[in-house]
């Protein structure tokens, strides 16, 4: 009997002793449920290979992601190693001691200047020009369009076009050409609509959107060192921006209130718009043949510009972070430091992933790759961000309460909805004593 | 002697055996039960009702400061929570009148011998055992504006019930009918079926025309469970969620629970929500006294 639970004691041990060295060879990263995680799960299969490390790639909604991120961060867990979050997290994050300080690793692989230099500035650096780093860019992502390449060659429809509007139908330059395109193509009769943008407000959807047109007329959202938004968020400029973007939804498809990634990439597969807004990381299906019955037959074009000539888009992608409460802290730097190596960012872009290594990026290899490369590579010079400060998600909020009603229903005017953001925001920076700092 | 008979051990059982008491016995059922609520209920509740009085925010590892009432009054005087209070409201009243009409009208209908009843009964409670997710993703085909079948059977060509500001909140509560009348029905029924079968027969030889019979006889005896019903829906009303924020984005139809969930996990003001959620706390209950008041008065009859 005695020998018995001795043996049992034993193999109990022997068993924790191996489950114990099992859970320090395992990473965990946290992200949204998209295809891009589904790239990094194949390149973290390669380290695996290549090291023994264990690393999962866990992920949820995109809807939940935020919620459920920061009920880890704030229950202080240690269920996620490391997390690939969003830009204007930076502030909230690093602030509550969410995230671990990368900045002496950011000198020291002087990432400053391996990395796309829009990247680094959005996806790693808080406070702003601050040069303290809490993130690696991992997956860069900015706004850009597709179209129906078919129905913009059409000789007819370019006849009629030119008829109509006095100049060539093509890709547009500007966002009043982009306007006139979508009024030409809008034909509910035939079901076929003129453009497809985002309007969902449950998270950043609409507020992107808008902001593609806000950088584009020239404007801004405010001063992100002073705090300052009275006469910024709510300019001339900015007025004229969310009426353009009042106007284009106007020639959305029906029931075009509550849309985001998915429903913009279904007006392309399903025959609904000739133009789509969306971010990059979701274009891979459409060019794909098994997703997208239109992929011969689809086109992409960067953001357009202003009446200004100004030309910036909104920034998506997101850096990944190690979490302070991690247990595994010290694979955690040894998985970035392979993740940061130029060979595994030129497979990571291989796979699919949008890689913020400036050399990845500046290679005609990548710009070649796809349809769409090209007009990433641009676009990631000319991109600017949503407020990263802790309070983002109240200002991200406001913003939806006040410009949703406005572009959707036509509610009150594009001035009367900024100038009362403008009041909110000042109201919410006076809560926290942004303008006593 | 009954209830003695209930508590008196029997000598041959294995606790007997074991020497169990009955209060050991009784202890070991309720202590449980007891640990278990005060843990996840009462606790979470008295902490929250501390937190409501902070300006606590859990994204931060900032102590949470006591404000006071500061929280209660930036609440009361907040323009958008009140709109948030009006369209609750009218969630509320449209949503349960609808259920009540609805689920007191079918169960008229299935008061009676008809072939198939039970089968039939069945079928119509099927809506109210499913998810409310899975029912808001399926309604949200239902009223597409593209391919969705109730404008194709209505015939009403494009029309935008989720879109549109003004019929948002009716979409949803159309929704909530559907899912919900079996409910009100399945207890009108049990409500009806207890009439006692002689006095429809009385009123039959007095010659009372229906109107009168349905007034004066069945409206009467169902009135108790029917006011039953109406406390549960519309406590499940006032707290409606999921389906709202599956369904649509439009702020007409942005009931208070969306307000406090984008409070308390998208903006992380906890000491805030904390006060919203006890705000909605006293206001269910006071709505709810109300009822039972009235459902007393009712029963008294």
């Amino acid at each position: 009997m005695r020998i018995k639970v001795a043996g049992l004691v034993a193999g109990l041990a022997a068993s924790l002793a191996y489950s114990t060295s099992a859970f320090a060879q395992e990473l965990t990263i946290f992200w949204a449920e998209w295809d891009p995680a589904n790239y990094l799960q194949e390149l973290v299969n390669e380290y695996e290979a290549e090291t023994g490390v264990r690393v999962t790639v866990e992920t949820t909604p995109w809807q939940d992601f935020q919620t459920k991120t920061f009920t880890e961060l704030n229950a202080r867990g240690s269920a996620y190693d490391m997390v690939v979050g969003d830009s204007q997290w930076l502030g909230a994050a690093s602030e509550a001691g969410h995230y671990v300080d990368l900045t002496e690793f950011f000198t020291k692989h002087n990432l400053g200047e391996v990395m796309a230099p829009a990247t680094v500035k959005y996806y790693a650096e808080y406070p702003s020009n601050s040069g303290k780093y809490w993130s690696i860019p991992a997956e860069g992502d900015a706004v850009g369009w597709s179209y129906r390449k078919d129905w913009f060659e059409d000789p007819k429809e370019m006849e009629a076009f030119k008829a109509k509007y006095g100049y060539d139908l093509a890709p547009p330059k500007t966002w009043a050409e982009m306007r006139d395109i979508a009024e030409f193509f809008h034909r509910p009769d035939e079901n076929r609509y003129g453009i497809a943008i985002y309007t969902d407000n449950s998270y950043d959807g609409l507020v992107m959107g808008v902001e593609n047109a806000i950088f584009s007329y020239g404007g801004e959202l405010g001063n992100y060192e002073t705090y300052e938004v009275d006469g910024i968020i709510n300019s001339e400029e900015n007025v004229k921006a969310l009426e353009m973007y009042r106007e284009l939804y106007g020639f959305t498809p029906p029931g075009w209130a509550k849309t985001f990634f998915v429903e913009n990439n279904q007006a392309i597969t399903e025959n609904l718009a000739a133009m789509s807004m969306n971010y990059f990381a979701f274009f891979p299906a459409l060019v794909n043949e098994a997703s997208n019955p239109n992929a011969k037959s689809t086109g992409f074009f960067a953001n357009p510009a202003g009446p200004g000539g100004a030309q910036f888009a909104a920034l998506g992608g997101q850096g990944i972070s190690v979490i302070s409460y991690s247990e595994n802290q010290e694979e955690a730097m040894k998985f970035l430091e392979w993740f940061i190596k130029d060979e595994t960012q030129k497979r990571w872009a291989e796979l699919g992933g949008y890689t913020a290594s400036a050399a990845v990026l500046e290679s005609d290899e990548f710009q070649n790759a796809t349809p769409y490369n090209k007009a990433f590579y641009e676009t990631m010079f000319k991109v600017k961000d949503f407020w990263a400060t802790p309070e983002y998600a109240e200002l991200l909020i406001q913003m939806n309460q006040r410009i949703y009603p406005y572009v959707t229903a036509g509610e009150g005017s594009a001035k009367e909805a900024l100038d009362a953001l403008a009041a909110d925001w000042k109201a919410t920076f006076e809560k926290y004593d942004r303008y006593k700092q | 002697m009954a209830t003695l008979a209930m508590t008196t051990l029997d000598p041959q059982s294995r606790a007997a055996r074991r020497g169990w008491s009955d209060l050991t016995i009784r202890n070991a059922f309720i202590i449980p039960t007891i640990v278990f609520l005060i843990v996840f209920n009462i606790f979470p509740l008295l902490y929250s009702l501390g937190y409501s009085f902070t300006d606590f925010r859990a994204s931060t590892n900032a102590p949470a400061n006591f404000v006071g009432l500061a929280n209660y009054r930036a609440l009361l005087n907040d323009p958008f929570i009140w709109s948030n209070f009006a369209i609750t409201a009218k969630y509320v009243i449209v949503s349960v009148t609808g259920q009540v009409v609805v689920g007191f009208g079918v169960a008229m209908l299935l008061n009676r011998t008809i072939p198939f009843k039970g089968l039939i009964t069945t079928l119509l409670l099927l809506p109210m055992m499913l998810s409310m997710a899975v029912v808001g993703l399926f309604w949200k085909l239902l009223y597409d504006p593209s391919f969705g079948i109730i404008n194709y059977a209505l015939g009403l060509g494009r029309f935008e019930w989720l879109s549109d500001p003004d019929m948002a909140l009716y979409a949803v509560a159309i929704t909530d009918i559907w899912m919900w009348s079996p409910f009100v029905m399945l207890l009108s029924l049990a409500g009806l079926s207890a009439v006692p079968k002689h006095l429809y027969e009385a009123a039959a030889i007095d010659r009372a025309g229906t109107f009168y019979t349905f007034f004066r006889i069945t409206l009467p005896l169902v009135a108790p469970i029917l006011m039953i019903a109406i406390i549960f829906r519309t406590m499940e009303a006032f707290k409606t969620f999921d389906l709202a924020f599956i369904l649509t984005s439009q702020p007409n139809a942005e009931l208070i629970s969306i307000r406090l969930y984008k409070m308390a996990f998208q903006e992380w003001q906890t000491g805030m929500s904390s006060a919203l959620a006890y705000i909605m706390l006293i206001m269910v209950v006071g709505i709810t006294n109300i009822y039972v008041k009235y459902l007393n008065k009712v029963k008294e009859r």
